[in-house]
C-alpha cells in the first residue's frame, strides 16, 4: 500500500560539461495526483525524458511498481518497455500521428497489449478479428472518456487544439498504464477547458486507480488538482509539499517572483 | 541506353596518367595521387553544388548530374564552333568554360523555378520525384538535341614545357582541374563566409522561417543557390571532359550519383564536409583501383559510404541533429 | 497586356536557354556543325502556346469556382482545343504510322486529360463553364456520368481523411459503384490473353511484376516511412536464386518460388539491421549503396553468378505438356494475375492490421511511436523483411519468364522506377500503387510508337504529376471503423 508507484533516487543527467538534473529525489505514491513545477528551463521535461528511457541518466536509480507490488528498477530500458510496464505519456509540443484518424491513434496505444501475429493478421482467424474488435471496443471507450467519439474517423490534425491535447491523454490511457505522466496538458487551454481537464485527472484518478505526475505552468489547476507538488529549479529539486506549504515556501517564491518579493 | 564506361575512353580512361603499371615505385605512388586528386576534385565540385543546395532546402537534387553534363556539352558546342573560327586553345578554353557556367546557371535556375519552387512545402518525397523526372527529362533531351554517341572532347588545357619533368606522373589538364578547383572552393568559402550573400545563405540555411522574418529574400538565394552550384558543377564538367576526352549524355547520372555519395560522405549539409568527401572519395578509388582490383571500383566508393554512414550516421563533418522531444 | 509581355520574356529565356544544344549540333566525329535555327522558333512559339493553354485553363477553373461572367477570350480558346481534338480524330488513318500531329496530341494533350482528370472539383454541379472542359476532357464527363448512377441526387462527396478528393478518389471511395467494375476488371483480366496477341501478353507480365514490386516498396516507403533507393537488390536475389538453383540442382519453379521469397525476406532483414539508426536521405543513400554494391558484385563475381554475360537457359515453369512460347506466356500471365491478386490481398491485410497501424505511426513519428509501446527495432525490421519478400517472389518469376537474367536488369534506374510508381502514384496507397504503373509502365509501353519522345515524356509526366499533386494520382485513405455500442456491451456481460 505504501510501495509508491514510482520511485526516483539521486538521479542526474548530464549532456556534455551541463548538468541539467541534479540529484533530484522524487516519489509518487499509488494513487497519488502529484504535479512537477518550475520556472522554465528547470529541467521538468529533461526529468520526464530520463523516467520513460528517451535519455538514458547518468547516475542514480528509477524504480516502479507495475503491479503493485514487485519493484522493477528501469534505468536505461528502452521506451517501448517503459511503456509496456505501464508507464505512459503525453507530450509537451502535442506529438499525434497526424495522417491516422482519431480512433487510429489510439488503437496504437492498445498496440503493446495485444498480441497478433504478422500470419494472423494476413488470414484474419477468429483470434485476430477478437483481438482486433477489442481493440477497437477499448480504444472508443477511451474516446469517451475524453468525449471525442464523435471525431473517430476524423483525421487527427483536423481536430482542435484542446481536442488533440484530450487524444493524446486518450492515447495515454489507451495502454493500460499504472502511471500517467502528463507534460503541460493544460498549455494554451481556456479557463473552461482547463475546468474539464482538472475533472478528467481526478475522474482518471478515481475511477481507474492510476497515479498521475503532471509538469504544469497553470498554478490555479495546479493547486486545485494535486495531492502532492515538487518543485525544481535549475535542475534541482528546491521544495515539496502539500499545495499549501509549497506556495507559503519562500525559496519557491524567490524562484518564481525573483528575490525582490516580500510576502 | 549506351551507358560509358569510365575505365575506357578515348584519352585512355579516368585515369590517362596510368602510363606505365610499375606497382610500388614513387612514381606510381604519386600518379594514382594526382589521379585521384584531380577525381576528387571533380567530385568536390559537383558534390559542393548538392551539399549547397541539400543545406538549404533539404532537397538531392537529381537534375544536378545533368547540369555537370549540359555544362560539358555546351562547353563543347562552343569549343566546336570557335575551333572553327580558328581561336588560340587558352582563348577557347576560357570563352567555353564561361558558356558553360553561364548556361548551365540558368539551367539550375529554370530547373528550380519549373520543378522545386512548387514543391516547397510539399511532403518529402515528392520534391525528389520531381527531381527524378528532371533528371530522365535533361538526359533525353540532350540525346534527342545532340546524338547518344560517344563525342570526342577536344582537348583544351595546353601543354606547358615546364611541366615536363613531371609528365610521368601527372599532367598539365590534371593540374588546371586541381589549381582551378582550388581556386573555386578558396572562392566559395571566402563567399560564404564574408559576402551579405553568402551570409544570408548561411541564415537560410539554418532556419528559413527566421531569416524570411529578418527580411532575407529567401527565393532569391535559393535561386542563387542553385546558380553558384550549377556553375560549380559547369566548370567541373568543362574540364574533366577536356581531360578524359570524349563526353556521352549519360555521364553525368553516374557522376552525380558518385558526387552525391561524397557529399554525404563528408556530411551533407556542409560545404567543407563536400570538399572533404569529395576528396576521399576520388582517393579511396584512385588507390584501390591502381594498388587492389579496377573491377570493383565503384564497390569500394559505395562500401566506403556505408561503413562510415553505419559507424557515424550524419557523415564526417556532418551536424548531429538530435530531435527535440 | 502585362501578361502578354510577360509571356514573351518568358518564350525569349526558354530560347535562349536552348540555344546551344537544340540550335547547335556539333558532330565531333565527323568534324560537322549544323545549325538548325528553326529550333529556336519552335520553341518561342512552343513556350507561348504552352503559356496561353495554362493561362486559359487556370481562368476556366477559376471560372467554376466563382460566379463570374462569360469571358470571352477564354471560351474562344477552350472551343478550338476541341475543335483541334475533333479534326484529329476525323482525319487520322489508323493503318499509316504516327506522324506529326499524332506526337503532338499524346504529348501535350493525353497528360493535360489526365491531369484534369484528376483535379476536377467536386464541390460545384457542372454548369456551361464546363462543357469546354469536358469536351476537351471526355474521361471525365464519362466517370461522373457513371457516379451518377451510383449516388443520389445533392448527395455531398466527402471521404473522411482525404482534404480534396478527386475525381479518381471519389470514384474508387464509392464501393457500391466499385463493385461491378472490379468484377469486370477480373473478368477482362483472366480474358485478356485469350484477346490479344501474345506481345501484349507478355506486356502485360511485365506491368503486373512492376506493380508488384511497387507493393512490396510501397510496405517500406509507404507504409513504414523508410526510404529504400536500393530495392531492385532483392529482386535480383530472387532472380538469381532461381536461376541458380535451377542452373546447378534443377530445382523446379514452383519449389523456388518459396524459397524466392524466404530469401527476399531474409536480405531484406540483413540489409536493415545495420541501417536502424539512419534517418531520412541518409538511409536512402545508404540503402542506394547497397543497391549497387549488390549489382556489382553480381557484375564481377563471375565465378558465382557468371558475371555480365548472365546466366541462360532458365527453366519456364513445368506444365502438364510442353508448351509453346506463346502458350508459356499465357501460362506465365496465369501465374503472374494468381501472384498478383495474392499480393494485393495480403498487403491490403496488413496494412489495416496491428502491424501495418505500427508503421505508420513510425513513419509519422519515431519517438512518440516508441512512447506508446511499440519497439522501433522490430516494427522497422518487419517492414524491411515483408517488403523484400515480393520483390524476391517477383524475381523468381521474372527469370522464369526471360530464362536469362544478367546484371543489367537491376540497375539503380530500375530502383528509381519502382520508388517513382510508389510516390506518383500516391504513397500509402494500394490502388495508389497500380495507377502508378499503369501510368508510367504501361501507358509508355503502348506508346512505342513515339519511341525518342518517350523517355522524355516520362520524365517530364514525372515532374508535372508532383507539380500538380504533390501527394500523387491516388491518396491514401485510412480505414473507417464502425463501432456499436449496444452490441459492444452486450457482447462484454
Amino acid at each position: 500500500m505504501n510501495n509508491p508507484a514510482l520511485d526516483v533516487r539521486g538521479l542526474c543527467m548530464d549532456f556534455g560539461g551541463l548538468r541539467a538534473l541534479n540529484q533530484v529525489e522524487l516519489e509518487v505514491r499509488q494513487g497519488e495526483i502529484v504535479a512537477l513545477i518550475g520556472p522554465n528551463g528547470a529541467g521538468k521535461t529533461t526529468f520526464f525524458n530520463c523516467i520513460t528511457g528517451i535519455y538514458t541518466p547518468t547516475q542514480g536509480e528509477i524504480f516502479a511498481l507495475p503491479d503493485g507490488k514487485n519493484r522493477v528498477k528501469i534505468n536505461g530500458r528502452k521506451p517501448n518497455h517503459v511503456t509496456e510496464l505501464g508507464m505512459a505519456r503525453t507530450f509537451q509540443n502535442i506529438r499525434l500521428f497526424p495522417s491516422m484518424t482519431v480512433l487510429e491513434n489510439v488503437m496504437i496505444g492498445r498496440h503493446c497489449r495485444n498480441r497478433s501475429s504478422i500470419l494472423g493478421s494476413v488470414l484474419r482467424d477468429r483470434h485476430t478479428r477478437a483481438q482486433e474488435a477489442e481493440v477497437v471496443a477499448r480504444s472508443y471507450e477511451m474516446l469517451e472518456l475524453v468525449g471525442l467519439e464523435r471525431w473517430a474517423n476524423e483525421l487527427a490534425t483536423n481536430l482542435p487544439y484542446g481536442a488533440q491535447r484530450r487524444l493524446e491523454i486518450a492515447r495515454a490511457m489507451a495502454t493500460e498504464p499504472f502511471l500517467l505522466l502528463l507534460d503541460e496538458p493544460a498549455a494554451g487551454m481556456n479557463p473552461q477547458e482547463t475546468l474539464r481537464l482538472e475533472e478528467l485527472i481526478d475522474h482518471i484518478r478515481d475511477t481507474y486507480h492510476i497515479a498521475v505526475l503532471l509538469i504544469e505552468h497553470d498554478m490555479k489547476m495546479v493547486m486545485s488538482v494535486s495531492d502532492r507538488i515538487y518543485v525544481m529549479d535549475y535542475g534541482q529539486r528546491i521544495a515539496e509539499g502539500t499545495p499549501e506549504e509549497v506556495s507559503k515556501n519562500p525559496d519557491v517564491i524567490k524562484a518564481y517572483l525573483g528575490e525582490d518579493a516580500h510576502d | 541506353m549506351g551507358r560509358p564506361d569510365w575505365s575506357q575512353g578515348a584519352g585512355g580512361g579516368p585515369f590517362p596518367g596510368i602510363y606505365f603499371k610499375r606497382v610500388g615505385t614513387m612514381d606510381y605512388f604519386l600518379e594514382l595521387f594526382f589521379g585521384g586528386l584531380t577525381r576528387g576534385s571533380i567530385y568536390a565540385l559537383i558534390a559542393l553544388g548538392y551539399t549547397m543546395v541539400y543545406g538549404i532546402i533539404e532537397l538531392i537534387n537529381f537534375a544536378h548530374g545533368e547540369i555537370y553534363m549540359i555544362g560539358a556539352f555546351t562547353g563543347l558546342i562552343v569549343a566546336g564552333v570557335l575551333g572553327t573560327l580558328g581561336f588560340p586553345m587558352l582563348g577557347i578554353l576560357f570563352v567555353a568554360l564561361a558558356c558553360a557556367v553561364i548556361w548551365s546557371a540558368a539551367y539550375g535556375y529554370t530547373v528550380e523555378k519549373i520543378a522545386y519552387k512548387p514543391l516547397r512545402n510539399a511532403p518529402r518525397l515528392s520534391p525528389l520525384i520531381s527531381a527524378i523526372g528532371m533528371s530522365i527529362f535533361l538526359q533525353n533531351y540532350v540525346l534527342l538535341a545532340q546524338t547518344s554517341d560517344f563525342l570526342p572532347f577536344p582537348k583544351l588545357t595546353p601543354d606547358f614545357a615546364f611541366m615536363e619533368p613531371l609528365r610521368s606522373f601527372v599532367s598539365t589538364s590534371e593540374l588546371f582541374i586541381i589549381g582551378s578547383t582550388l581556386l573555386v572552393c578558396v572562392a566559395l568559402t571566402l563567399f560564404i563566409k564574408y559576402t551579405r550573400l553568402g551570409k544570408a545563405m548561411r541564415a537560410t540555411a539554418q532556419n528559413r522561417k527566421m531569416a524570411m522574418l529578418v527580411g532575407v529574400k529567401v527565393d532569391k538565394v535559393i535561386s542563387a543557390t542553385f546558380v553558384i552550384g550549377s556553375a560549380l558543377a559547369a566548370v567541373g564538367g568543362v574540364l574533366i571532359a577536356s581531360h578524359i576526352g570524349q563526353i556521352n549524355f549519360y555521364f553525368g547520372f553516374i557522376a552525380g550519383v558518385k558526387a552525391f555519395t561524397a557529399a554525404v560522405l563528408g556530411g551533407i549539409g556542409s560545404v567543407p564536409g563536400a570538399m572533404l568527401g569529395g576528396l576521399i572519395l576520388g582517393w579511396t578509388e584512385a588507390f584501390a583501383t591502381g594498388y587492389v582490383s579496377s573491377d570493383y571500383e565503384d564497390v569500394f566508393a559505395f562500401a566506403l559510404l556505408v561503413l562510415i554512414l553505419i559507424f557515424r550516421p550524419e557523415g564526417i563533418l556532418g551536424k548531429d541533429s538530435t530531435q527535440k522531444v | 497586356m502585362q501578361q502578354i509581355i510577360r509571356a514573351l520574356l518568358v518564350s525569349l529565356w526558354f530560347m535562349f536557354l536552348t540555344f546551344p544544344i537544340l540550335v547547335i549540333k556539333v558532330d565531333t566525329i565527323n568534324d560537322i556543325i549544323v545549325w538548325r535555327w528553326m529550333n529556336a522558333l519552335y520553341i518561342g512559339a512552343g513556350v507561348l502556346l504552352l503559356q496561353a493553354l495554362w493561362h486559359a485553363w487556370k481562368h476556366v477553373h477559376a471560372l467554376r469556382k466563382e460566379d463570374r461572367d462569360r469571358d470571352a477570350v477564354a471560351w474562344a480558346v477552350l472551343v478550338c482545343l476541341p475543335v483541334l481534338w475533333l479534326a484529329w480524330i476525323a482525319t487520322r488513318n489508323t493503318d499509316k504510322p504516327l506522324h506529326v500531329a499524332d506526337k503532338v496530341f499524346m504529348i501535350l494533350v493525353a497528360p493535360l486529360w489526365l491531369v484534369d482528370f484528376l483535379r476536377s472539383p467536386q464541390d460545384r454541379q457542372p454548369d456551361w463553364h464546363d462543357w469546354p472542359c469536358m469536351i476537351l476532357f471526355p474521361p471525365s464527363l464519362l466517370v461522373r456520368a457513371y457516379l451518377g448512377l451510383f449516388r443520389a441526387r445533392g448527395e455531398a462527396v466527402s471521404i473522411p481523411g482525404v482534404e480534396h478528393p478527386n475525381l479518381l478518389q471519389t470514384m474508387l471511395e464509392n464501393q457500391k459503384a466499385m463493385r461491378p467494375l472490379y468484377l469486370l476488371l477480373l473478368v477482362l483480366a483472366v480474358c485478356y490473353p485469350q484477346m490479344v496477341e501474345f506481345y501484349q501478353t507478355n506486356i502485360m507480365v511485365n506491368f503486373m511484376i512492376w506493380i508488384v514490386l511497387g507493393l512490396g516498396l510501397n510496405i517500406v516507403i509507404g507504409l513504414a516511412g523508410l526510404l529504400d533507393l536500393g530495392f531492385v537488390a532483392f529482386y535480383a536475389v530472387g532472380a538469381y536464386a532461381y536461376a541458380l538453383l535451377n542452373h546447378h540442382f534443377g530445382l523446379s519453379f514452383w519449389y523456388v518460388l518459396p524459397i524466392g521469397m524466404v530469401f527476399g525476406a531474409v536480405c531484406g532483414l540483413l540489409l536493415g539491421y545495420p541501417v536502424l539508426r539512419l534517418r531520412g536521405d541518409y538511409l536512402a543513400i545508404v540503402t542506394l549503396g547497397f543497391g549497387e554494391i549488390i549489382r556489382l558484385v553480381l557484375e564481377n563475381w563471375s565465378s558465382f553468378t557468371h558475371g555480365p554475360s548472365g546466366i541462360s537457359n532458365i527453366d519456364r515453369p513445368p506444365f502438364v505438356t510442353d508448351l509453346s512460347i506463346m502458350q508459356a506466356t499465357e501460362y506465365m500471365y496465369y501465374i503472374m494475375l494468381g501472384l498478383l491478386l495474392m499480393t494485393i490481398f495480403v498487403v491490403t491485410r496488413l496494412k489495416n492490421s496491428r502491424i501495418g497501424r505500427a508503421w505508420l505511426a513510425l513513419k509519422e513519428d519515431e519517438i512518440a511511436c516508441q512512447a506508446m509501446g511499440i519497439d522501433k527495432t522490430k516494427t522497422k525490421l518487419t517492414a524491411f523483411a515483408l517488403g523484400a519478400t515480393w520483390a524476391g517472389l517477383v524475381g523468381v518469376v521474372f527469370a522464369a519468364k526471360t530464362t536469362f537474367i544478367n546484371p543489367m536488369s537491376f540497375t539503380l534506374m530500375e530502383s528509381i522506377i519502382i520508388l517513382s510508381i510508389v510516390v506518383v502514384g500516391g504513397m500509402g496507397s494500394i490502388p495508389g500503387v497500380i495507377t502508378g504503373a499503369l501510368v508510367l509502365i504501361l501507358v509508355p509501353e503502348w506508346l512505342r510508337g513515339v519511341e525518342e519522345y518517350r523517355m522524355l515524356a516520362f520524365g517530364a509526366f514525372m515532374v508535372m504529376v508532383m507539380v500538380f499533386r504533390p501527394q500523387g494520382l491516388v491518396s491514401a485513405r485510412r480505414k473507417v471503423y464502425q463501432y456499436d455500442k449496444a452490441k459492444a456491451v452486450n457482447a462484454h456481460e
